[in-house]
């Protein structure tokens, strides 16, 4: 069933920029448009590239935010999360732990 | 046949219905709900465009090209481990397998991490289980990943909590008892859900996931508010998603209030002011399916609820969509037709921020 949610109407996360717009929900209270805007205006593209495959492939791997496949040598997990804190000029919990206890 | 359309009932059942029959169900669900929650009900042109989402004839329907909507999830990766009775496919995999399995393989916004009871009361004796859980997928996952467990009041009576059960106080006309009895614990509650999320947040979680608040009425609203509360003032950043359990707050204490406000009767529309007021970045609204009445009826009546949530938030709304809610049929898999027709609806029709 959230496979056909998904499909019908997602914004199939990693895949393309679903992630990234549902972070600035969560850390800014965004509203949809709001968050994809904001999302568009820091990649560079239109609100409508954020569900494009093709184009988010491309974006995700140069800006090193997590891509869908496992492409060697490319940010993953929590290094993928400190790059996108950065691109969006927000606060990751996870990243503020990982930096307290290296540094 | 020729001019009838497939369609569904609550409870999942196939049926066929003529345009006419469609369009009458619409209004009468519509009206239902503009009734109940004295709200407006749909405008004939959004009854016009859900009829033709509901018709149309292919199996599969989906949003136009640029008004997708991010997906979030609750129950976590029990969904992939667990058993039927989470809905769970029983594939014995981890929980980090399980969560990465919706980021990389299925392509969810969010995730959320949960514990097999996948209520808060259980989990704070294995605690420690749970943060190292939390740490690993963290270290692992790059969408948001939250902690999602249910209120579930119902675990701090008897016999499995301390308190006398309200319901077998009520039987005894021992009202005032039973009203104490709720109290307690809803006080209960909110420390142990704020106890257990502080443990979590220590080790990186993004936030939590109140899944079916209000599922034991409104002392279950109670106890997630003042958690919520209590976890905003010592986490600003916490990301809070307030998932209710039914349309309409059931006063099972009657008195009970949040900052003033009386929590029974409340439908969604009066939840999410509450949701905002207690620190939630993200409001789920509910509304119940009848398996009775056809999906037209369901969904009309849940898209004018939803509808009015919305527009009385000032935050995100992710409309609850699983099995018997949202306009989904009553049924462990929901069939693909009535599920993206309902996805469709909710996101052209109510304009929700995500589901």
């Amino acid at each position: 069933m959230p496979i056909s949610h998904i499909m019908a109407s997602g914004l199939t996360g990693m895949r393309a920029a679903g992630d990234l717009v549902a972070r600035m929900q969560f850390s800014e209270n965004m509203r949809i448009n709001e968050a994809k805007d904001y999302v568009a205006r820091k990649l560079g593209v239109e609100a409508l590239d954020l569900s494009d495959e093709y184009v988010m492939r491309e974006i995700r791997e140069e800006l090193d935010i997590g891509v869908l496949t496992s492409v060697p040598g490319c940010a993953k997990g929590i290094a993928s999360k400190m790059n996108i804190e950065k691109l969006l000029d927000v606060e990751i919990n996870c990243c503020d732990k990982f930096r307290e206890i290296t540094m | 046949m020729a001019n009838e359309y497939f369609l569904r009932m609550g409870d999942g059942e196939r049926i066929s219905m003529t345009r006419e029959q469609i369009i009458a169900d619409l209004q009468e669900g519509s009206a239902d709900a503009a009734d109940l929650g004295d709200i407006p009900e749909l405008s004939g042109d959004e009854i016009d465009k859900l009829a033709d989402i509901i018709m149309d004839p292919n199996r599969i329907v989906s949003v136009e090209p640029g008004m997708e909507i991010p997906v979030t999830h609750d129950i976590g990766s029990i969904r992939i481990d667990g058993d039927q009775g989470n809905s769970g496919v029983g594939i014995p995999s981890s929980r980090l397998v399980g969560c990465m399995m919706h980021e990389r393989g299925f392509g969810a916004d969010t995730m959320e991490l949960g514990h097999i009871d996948y209520s808060f009361k259980p989990v704070k004796p294995v605690i420690a289980q749970e943060q190292q859980a939390m740490e690993v997928c963290q270290q692992n996952m790059t969408v948001p990943l939250l902690y999602g467990a249910m209120p579930n009041l119902g675990l701090y009576y008897t016999p499995d909590g301390p308190f006398e059960n309200p319901g077998d106080l009520m039987k005894a006309f021992k009202i005032n008892e039973a009203r104490e009895s709720i109290e307690h614990a809803g006080d209960h509650a909110t420390r142990d859900i704020t106890w257990i999320m502080q443990h979590l947040q220590k080790v990186g979680c993004d936030g939590v996931n109140f899944d079916t608040i209000g599922a034991a009425g409104d002392g279950d609203v109670y106890a997630s508010l003042y958690a919520m509360k209590a976890l905003r003032e010592e986490f600003p950043n916490i990301y809070i998603e307030a998932g209710m359990a039914g349309e309409c707050t059931l006063g099972m204490h009657g008195e009970l209030e949040f900052e003033g406000k009386a929590l029974a009767g409340l439908w969604p529309h009066e939840q999410v002011p509450l949701a905002e007021e207690a620190g939630a970045n993200v409001f789920g609204p509910v509304c119940n399916t009848n398996t009775s009445k056809s999906s037209a009826w369901n969904l009309a009546r849940a898209v004018t609820f939803t509808k009015a949530a919305v527009s009385a938030a000032n935050i995100p709304c992710h409309v609850d969509m699983g099995m018997g809610v949202g306009g989904i049929p009553m049924f462990e898999t929901p069939p693909i037709d009535a599920v993206t027709r309902a996805s469709k609806a909710m996101v052209e029709i109510a304009g929700v921020d995500g589901i």
